[in-house]
Parts: C-alpha cells; structure tokens; sequence
C-alpha cells in the first residue's frame, strides 16, 4: 500500500499537476509539496492520488557514481 | 525508464551481491535484517533476492503491510457499515478481499452492498459529491505514506462543506511498532531495512533510537533491486565495520533527513497518536493515529452507529507470528493448502504486500 512510483511532471496547474509513467498520464495533487519549487521535467512520488516528495535529480546521479566507486575500492 | 531501469542493473546487482557474500564471509554468525515494509517484501521476492543472499544472511519480513496489520474488528465494523442502506464505502483495492470475522467486503458487494474501489481517497471525496444523498465512508488504512494523503482529503471536505464525506480511520505509524519490535525477546535482529516511502514523509530522525539505544543499523532503502542490495551492504558494513549504530539514507533521492514537513503538517492537522492493536503485535502505545475532535463531523467512528458483532481471528492463520518475523509462511500448515491468493485464509495472503502472498507469487524468494 505503499507502493509509490516516480512519475515526471508534464503540466502544472495551480496544486495539479498531470504526471507520465511509461506512456500512461494521470492528475495528482501537489497539495503535500510546496508547489512553487516544481518544474516541468521534474519527476515526483506519486501515491494514492498525491504527489509526496520530490526526486533529486543531482543526488541520484551522484549516488549512482558513488556505488560504482564503492564497489572499485572496498 | 527513469529512475526505475537504472536500479535495475543485473551486472550492478551481481557485484553488490559478491561484496555482500564478501562481508558475510568475514563474520561467523548468520546475520538477521529485518526487511521492516511489505513494497520491499514484495521487491525482494520478486527479484528473487532472498537466495541469492545465500546461507550466512537471513532476511526477516515485518509488520510493514498496513492491510496485514490491521485486525479483525476495523475490518467487521466496515463490513458493519457496508450493510447500512444509505452507505457507500470506498476503500483501496486490497481491503477488499481480507476475511473478516464472517464475511469480507468483497462477499458484500455480492451481496449488494455498494462498496467502491479508488485509486485515491480524493476519488472518494469525488462520490461523496456526486451521492449527496449517501454516506461515503473512505476506508483510511496505511502508514505514514498513505496518511497525509488521507489528512489532506479530510481538510479539503472541510474547506468544501462536504458533510456526507467520512472516514474510518485505522491509520498506524511505524517507529512505535520497531520500538515493541526491539522489545521483543524471541526476535533476535542485527539490523534494519527501513521503509522508503514512510521515510520520505517522516525522515531518518524517529528511526535514532534504535540506533542510539540498541545498537542496530537502520538505512533507509528504495524499492529497486539495486537499492535494496546496497541498503543490505551499507547494512553490513556498519556491523563489521563497528564504528557504531546509526540511521544512513540509501534512498536519498527521495528521502530527506527532514522527510517532507508539509505532508507531516497535514497529518498533524488533522489526526492525533492513540494506542493500537496491530495483528500479531498487539496493543502498542500511541502507534496508530485518530481523526482529531476539530474533524469529528468527519469521523465515521464517531458519527456512524454501527452493530459490530463477535470479533474472530482466522482458525490455524500464524499471519500474526509472521508479522513479528518469527515464523515464515512455509511454517504454516494452511500455507497454498487451503490458503491462497483465491481463497485467503488470513491477511498476510491478500495484501498485494502480504508475505504469504509474496511467497506464494514468486517461491521461496
Ligand atoms: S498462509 Fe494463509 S493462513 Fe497461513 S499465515 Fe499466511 S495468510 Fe494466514
């Protein structure tokens, strides 16, 4: 029930935003996040109809990077 | 596709693996991490993960599945309701088939009952609107993630005037239940896989003391195979490493040490803690959360009568003991017997994070 997915912004309107997963659109609210930090292009979590944290972009990349390190050295 | 694919990687996932078995290796005893949330339950189960960690490593489910914890007599008392004429009830989709003690929501609608299943509990508010004339009871069931969600739909029925709208809360949170988890003598535990999309509301703080106090490890995980592997790692590398306990963010993308303060907000807005029964884990204080007295017009505990007959649990289910992470489904004679996904016998089958239903999609995992 958890369950949650990362899905990118693709419009936004006031405290909506219509979001896109592999093709499939839906409307969710932003009332949990403070809107006027989103873009469009920006991916969010999606869940039960609410969008419930932005992704950072920066940070997963650089963790991707620092896994690949960790995995050389340790 | 992004964010998904990348944490995907099988060349990735096998390195991982190997520094897994490495660390494992440098350690005599078998080491136990608890996978505490059934999305993980269901990501290790389904990647396959549990034997590819081999023998030196066991991984335990918890009680991360809200509709496997949540007992018999939430679920009668909606089933109660659902047998009101004037009634809708709208609810996620995995309550539907969870046996209660005579009947299940599922069973009622084939019987008549005007039951709806909703993606979001904003699609219930939505019924409410468009059945004046009914009662909409919104099942709130679900942990941190889901709770907010719900918070938020109750502020907005307040702030439309929408009066028919109503929710029967059996929200729970999920550090108290860690805390009776680190209390529990027949569990021996050396670390944690927390939840991610819990964390993402609550952050990493409220996991602190079972670090600061126990000595456990605690990271923060996503759900991908990749970040599930790497959570494990960082996992052992604190216990072999002994450089202390503490909460580390696998899952950083989306997990602050804040969590998200606003959805918190919301939740605290509108619900306050009370003790809960979980199923397996009993009674455990101020770890669920009730609508507060300001949204009591909303409260379907407190506005709706209902008749909720004898409370029973399911004759011969252990869901409770594999709850606590001290049985395994397989331990259960019922177990793809008499129980399965059609014909669930108890919770833990239904649920599509349920750790009987995990097991029993995907083998031994
Ligand atoms: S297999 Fe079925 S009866 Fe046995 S513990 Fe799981 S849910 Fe309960």
């Amino acid at each position: 029930m958890c369950l949650a997915v990362p899905m990118k912004i693709v419009e936004l309107k006031d405290m909506e935003a219509i979001v896109e997963l592999g093709g499939v659109r839906r409307s969710v609210s932003l009332t949990l996040l403070t809107e006027d930090t989103l873009q469009v292009g920006d991916y969010v979590i999606v869940h039960a109809g609410f969008a419930i944290q932005k992704l950072d972009d920066d940070d997963a990349r650089e963790r991707l990077i620092l896994l690949k390190e960790m995995l050389e050295l340790a | 596709m992004k964010y998904l694919d990348e944490y995907r990687d099988p060349a990735l996932a096998h390195r991982i693996l190997d520094k897994i078995a490495e660390a494992c290796g440098e350690r005599s005893e078998l080491a136990a991490i608890m996978e505490v949330c059934g999305t993980h339950t269901m990501s290790i189960a389904r990647a396959g993960l549990r034997s590819l960690l081999g023998e030196n490593l066991r991984l335990l489910s918890g009680p991360g599945c809200p509709v496997c914890v949540t007992p018999n007599d939430y679920l009668d008392r909606a089933i109660a309701i659902a047998r009101q004429r004037d009634a809708i009830i709208a609810t996620f989709g995995d309550m539907m088939k969870v046996p209660g003690s005579s009947s299940s929501l599922y069973q009622e609608r084939g019987n008549g009952a005007r039951i709806e299943m909703v993606y979001s509990p904003l699609d219930a508010l939505k019924i409410a609107e468009q059945n004046p004339l009914n009662k909409v009871i919104f099942l709130g069931v679900g942990f941190e993630t889901t709770a907010p969600t719900v918070a938020a739909t109750l502020a907005k029925a307040r702030a439309d005037g929408v009066k028919n709208f109503f929710v029967l809360c059996g929200h729970k949170i999920v550090p108290p239940a860690l805390f009776a988890l680190v209390n529990d003598p027949e569990l021996k535990l050396d670390g944690f896989l927390c939840p991610g999309h819990v964390s993402a509301i609550i952050g990493s703080r409220p996991y602190e003391f079972i670090a600061r106090d126990y000595g456990l490890p605690c990271v923060i995980a996503g759900f991908e195979p990749l970040d599930i592997l790497q959570g494990i790692w960082m996992i052992l590398r604190q216990i072999i490493e002994k450089r202390g306990a503490s909460v580390e963010i696998q899952y950083s993308r989306a997990v602050a040490a804040e969590g998200n303060p606003k959805a918190a907000a919301f939740m605290e807005k509108v619900f306050e803690p009370v003790d809960s029964i979980w199923r397996g884990l009993g009674k455990i204080p101020a770890s669920g959360l009730a609508i507060k007295e300001e949204f009591g017009d909303w409260d379907a505990a407190r506005v709706i009568q209902a008749d909720v007959g004898e409370t029973r649990e399911p004759a011969g289910c252990i869901c409770g003991m594999i709850l606590r992470g001290v049985r395994l489904p397989m331990d259960c004679p019922l177990f793809r017997k008499t129980c399965t996904p059609e014909n669930p016998v108890g919770a833990c089958m239904v649920s599509s994070e349920g750790t009987c239903a995990a097991y029993y999609k995907y083998g031994n995992g």
